[in-house]
């Protein structure tokens, strides 16, 4: 055996690539971006989403709206709590992702991933309850039932946290499409990856195609984009800078979108129900509750 | 029947017998499929933007036959698509007509009733359409229905069953008896080329409609699998090219079925302007079938004149 076969393995590098639509696109516009680790080492190149991958990932979710917005809020449960399935076989892959992008030591990165996955398993809970706390039946004087129930907003863009790769984007992205509403998310800028790799578990947990959509690239450059898109209906600022947040509110107020303005968030704390209430729209219906005879209602 | 000596000469050369036409049709050089379709690929390549782009956009518009054949159609629902066509954005009224509003033989006099004044036309199918197999005399008078309910443009379908038989004597009279009793109305031939199996039979089906007189040649009726291909395209407008430079007579080209986005309808205008010339570029001489067509290029035209990505909430649904 001379020294050559003596195979010296090079490592795969993987190509973070976008999830729009159920697939793996790269940046239509071709560009890739250097992404670095917390300590300033070179993790990989990640694609530098553009107005046209905007686009296409509001088209996508355009389309996908209908099927998850009338699948049933059971089914979407069950589907969410499939992708924390999924997330808990590959702790060790996001717990090494997250350790790198946000410089944290293995174990505490493993906390963040563990919270993560919980917040998964708790939004899939909400997703059958959440018409019942934010719904009801609103007394009337008449012979009436009027019924008062949550419906999703349609398409939302989510600016994702520029700090918490993985904690913080499952916290903003979850109660979103828990309601029935679909995403297009544009991840932590700096810290994308955790953000890409999500996407090949929701490829893999039944949530259709186009459901959630996830763009990496600057910030600034895709979400003025996202916020005057007439085709979406909410935007999550989140991650927003500090400077773009108010110009991005006032894009959004051509066509009325929802806002959610960037607050002081801790994601470790309990997510309470405000971000599934954020993006829900109230539907109230008047059913009578019997013939009206001549004698009034029969009830 | 040919408006012209050179024409009239040639189409009653080559179809002095079945045997001399099917002589002459197989003759036509044979089409290299691998060529065709990369060739329509590369024209697909080009880059139209900024005052390109809005420029081809409302050209589009205004080559439209909005079309509505389905068994469902009412006349509100045809009423309400006159309306869209005369006017396709209500919020910009610089936005141009569509050409022509494209229906069966029954709806023809509604649509002629709405469009009364706005100069679009109105496109009626016959002759059996989609399917084309019924009998001449019936198709003559499916013909006669539509132009007395006041159509303009005549949208016949070829009997494929005969083509594919090698009848082609039979398609080629069937055309000119159609064209006859069409009278001034302009007529659209349509091969369903997603029938006709291969590109060769597409040329020598065009060759056929062209020297019957058509004044159109389409290529399909939406009703089938495959429609209007820039493959197929390229290649009909090849022939109407050849066809002029051998007769000196114009025929127009109409892509139906398929076409859906804008960027795919200025694609075709590309093959249109590389192929056969900007002699074709204007609705009197290239259309397309379509009907989703418009609300995507009236979303485009609204991004170029806001600046913001428009949805499918500020178009109608139709």
């Amino acid at each position: 055996m001379n020294a050559v076969d003596v195979a010296v393995r090079l490592s795969v590098f993987k190509t973070y690539k976008n999830f729009v639509g159920g697939k793996f696109p790269r940046s239509e516009s071709g560009r890739v971006y250097e992404v670095s680790s917390a300590k300033g080492q070179w993790l990989a190149n990640a694609p530098r989403s553009s107005r046209k991958d905007a686009r296409d990932a509001v088209v996508a979710a355009r389309k996908a709206f209908g099927g998850w917005s009338g699948a049933t809020a059971y089914n979407r449960g069950q589907i969410l709590y499939r992708v924390a399935e999924m997330l808990e076989g590959r702790r060790e892959q996001y717990a090494l992702e997250v350790a790198e992008a946000e410089g944290l030591s293995r174990g505490k990165a493993a906390a963040q991933v563990d919270a993560a996955i919980d917040r998964w398993v708790w939004y899939a809970g909400w997703t059958d309850k959440i018409a019942q706390v934010a719904g009801g039946a609103n007394p009337v004087a008449g012979p009436y039932f009027n019924l008062s129930t949550p419906e999703p907003t349609g398409v939302v863009a989510v600016l994702a946290p520029q700090k918490s790769s993985l904690l913080g984007l499952v916290s903003v992205l979850a109660p979103v499409i828990a309601t029935g509403n679909t995403a297009v998310v544009v991840t932590s800028e700096d810290r994308p990856l955790p953000a890409l790799s999500l996407g090949e578990v929701l490829a893999t947990s039944d949530v259709p195609g186009g459901t959630v959509n996830v763009l990496s690239g600057r910030t600034a450059e895709i979400a003025p984009t996202l916020a005057a898109h007439m085709d979406v209906n909410a935007i999550d600022l989140t991650g927003a800078p500090a400077d773009l947040a108010a110009e991005l509110e006032a894009a959004a107020a051509d066509n009325l979108k929802r806002v959610l303005r960037p607050g002081a968030d801790d994601w470790s704390a309990d997510p309470g129900t405000a971000r599934l209430t954020a993006f829900l729209e109230t539907k109230t219906v008047w059913h009578p509750t019997g013939p009206l005879g001549a004698g009034g209602s029969s009830y | 029947m040919p408006p012209n000596k050179t024409a009239e000469r040639l189409a009653a050369d080559v179809t002095s017998s079945d045997s001399a036409f099917r002589r002459f049709l197989h003759g036509l050089p044979g089409v290299d499929p691998v060529g065709l379709e990369a060739r329509a690929a590369s024209l697909g390549t080009r880059s139209i933007k900024t005052t390109a782009k809005a420029y081809a956009i409302d050209l589009a518009i205004s080559m439209i036959d909005l079309t509505t054949l389905e068994g469902s159609d009412t006349p509100g629902k045809v009423r309400s698509l006159c309306a869209k066509g005369i006017n396709p954005d209500p919020l910009d009224r610089t936005t141009p007509r569509v050409a022509a509003i494209c229906v069966y033989p029954d709806m023809a006099g509604v649509a002629a009733g709405a469009l009364k004044g706005s100069g679009i036309k109105v496109a009626s199918v016959a002759t059996g359409f989609p399917a084309g197999r019924v009998s001449r005399e019936v198709k003559i008078a499916d013909t006669r229905d539509a132009l007395a309910a006041g159509a303009d443009e005549i949208d016949m379908v070829i009997d494929r069953g005969a083509f594919l038989a090698g009848r082609f004597l039979d398609v080629y009279e069937e055309i000119r008896a159609v064209k006859e009793a069409a009278g001034s109305a302009r007529l659209k031939v349509i091969f369903e080329t997603g029938e006709l199996s291969t590109y060769d039979n597409i040329r020598r089906a065009s060759w056929i409609g062209m020297l019957a007189g058509a004044d159109f040649i389409k290529t399909s009726t939406g009703k089938v699998a495959v429609n209007a291909t820039p493959a197929n395209t390229l290649l009909m407008l090849e022939a109407v090219r050849d066809f002029r430079e051998q007769t000196g007579v114009q025929v127009g080209v109409k892509p139906a079925g398929g076409i859906r986005t804008s960027k795919d309808a200025i694609k075709f205008l590309v093959l249109v302007n590389e192929t056969a010339g900007e002699d074709w570029l204007s609705n009197h001489w290239f259309r397309f079938g379509a009907s989703s067509l418009l609300n995507d290029l009236l979303m485009q035209r609204q991004k170029l004149s806001t600046g913001r990505y428009s949805g499918p909430d500020y178009v109608t649904v139709d």
